[in-house]
């Protein structure tokens, strides 16, 4: 979707107000919610990816070098990633925008 | 990624993500994950009919959707009927020779309300008719998208704001609908019960019910920190503690054999599971007793049936 939201009046949906766009809500950045953000020990993480795998926003993305991360414009900071960890290796902890 | 190895043997493409992230369901909303799990599992060639409900308010406000598939909102009562009218018109059109032999899964998906209250004449109607469709339940026991009024899922003793507790009234005063024993009854090909919790145990019942030629009902309890007034990191936890106490079983029934596909050796009293949640928390000793006798004679029951049905 090119435009914002905000931005569309009706007279720009198409019949039958069919979105034509997969997967657009991309754009609808949900890490504003967050007030905690996930902050990760890699010398404590296995890289078992238990994290990616519970985060419902699938927020939890692995980097190149394996290790995951959380992506900022989508966490919305719900904990569960450091409460399921079995290793520790996940802390909450305040996010300062 | 080891976990991606792991996951192949249960679906295609592991970091394919067909509900994709910018969703505004609630922080630690285990329903959406448990959609997230169960189409990774579906895979890409899938279409899904969604009832109204949480799931369907939190990803498609439009116009914007997280979808990646071709999705249809219908309204609460026909969720199964639109199902099985996209797969009568997927058999046509492949007789007719207009696209390819390839089975495309039909997936219906409905909350608990859409499922158990108003969309069961429509469900019924579809399983009888044998239609080739997986109908998702997702059970978060109550109407949580209008903000927590009872369904005939709640469990006993539940407070909603239409079952408050009080002076005269416990909170929710029925026992929770067997939904998947009534699926059963239908006598389809497969009926399971899961929960997000136990991620793997969830991958095998989908990929089960995509290879059965017949409509199949797969039960999943999504945890919902919002209307169960629990911390939202606790979601996947309470799953977890809803099966271990006997609450909620873990069980699939394939062409009437009933099998559990996760028995803990003792189960764990179910005070563990209630205690910590807020819509528990006006019961008391003499209710949790009620609860916990009547969680035993279920799970006793089940116990016989797999028992019963054994080949």
């Amino acid at each position: 979707m090119a435009k914002k939201m905000e931005e569309y009046k009706w007279q720009d949906l198409n019949a039958g107000c069919v979105i034509d766009e997969p997967g657009n809500s991309l754009q609808y950045k949900t890490g504003e919610w967050r007030i905690l953000r996930p902050l990760t020990d890699y010398s404590k993480c296995t890289k078992c990816g238990l994290c990616w795998l519970f985060c419902p926003d699938n927020a939890m993305r692995p980097k190149e070098d394996g290790f995951f991360a959380s992506h900022p414009d989508y966490c919305k900071g719900c904990g569960i990633c450091a409460q399921e960890c079995k290793f520790e290796a996940i802390k909450m902890v305040e996010d300062k925008k | 990624m080891k976990i991606l190895k792991t996951l192949e043997k249960y679906m295609e493409d592991p970091s394919l993500e067909l509900v994709a992230s910018g969703h505004r369901a609630c922080q630690g909303c285990a329903e959406v994950l448990a959609l997230r799990m169960a189409f990774k599992v579906l895979g890409k060639n899938t279409i899904v009919a969604m009832a109204t409900g949480c799931m369907e308010i939190i990803s498609t406000p439009l116009p914007i959707t997280c979808w990646r598939l071709p999705w249809i909102h219908v309204a609460f009562e026909n969720t199964a009927a639109v199902a099985s009218g996209i797969e009568s018109a997927i058999r046509i059109l492949m007789a007719k020779g207009k696209i390819d032999k390839k089975w495309i899964n039909v997936v219906g998906v409905a909350g608990d309300g859409g499922t158990s209250d108003i969309g069961l004449q429509a469900l019924s109607g579809a399983l009888e008719r044998g239609h080739r469709l997986i109908y998702i339940c997702l059970d978060n026991e109550a109407y949580m998208n209008t903000g927590v009024q009872r369904s005939s899922s709640t469990p006993y003793g539940a407070s909603t704001t239409t079952s408050p507790p009080g002076k005269k009234s416990i909170g929710q005063s029925t026992w929770k609908k067997d939904m998947p024993k009534i699926a059963v009854a239908h006598n389809i090909p497969y009926v399971a019960t899961a929960c997000p919790s136990y991620p793997f145990d969830l991958f095998n019942k989908l990929k089960k019910a995509k290879e059965k030629d017949g409509p199949s009902y797969i039960h999943i309890l999504s945890v919902c920190p919002t209307g169960w007034r629990i911390p939202s990191e606790m979601a996947i936890e309470y799953g977890r503690l809803a099966v271990r106490c006997g609450m909620f079983p873990l069980y699939e029934v394939e062409d009437g054999v009933y099998k559990m596909t996760f028995k803990p050796d003792t189960l764990i009293p179910v005070e563990e599971y209630i205690k910590g949640q807020g819509r528990f928390r006006h019961l008391t000793e003499k209710e949790i007793k009620e609860i916990q006798q009547r969680v035993n004679s279920e799970w006793e029951k089940l116990n016989k049936l797999c028992e019963i049905t054994k080949p």
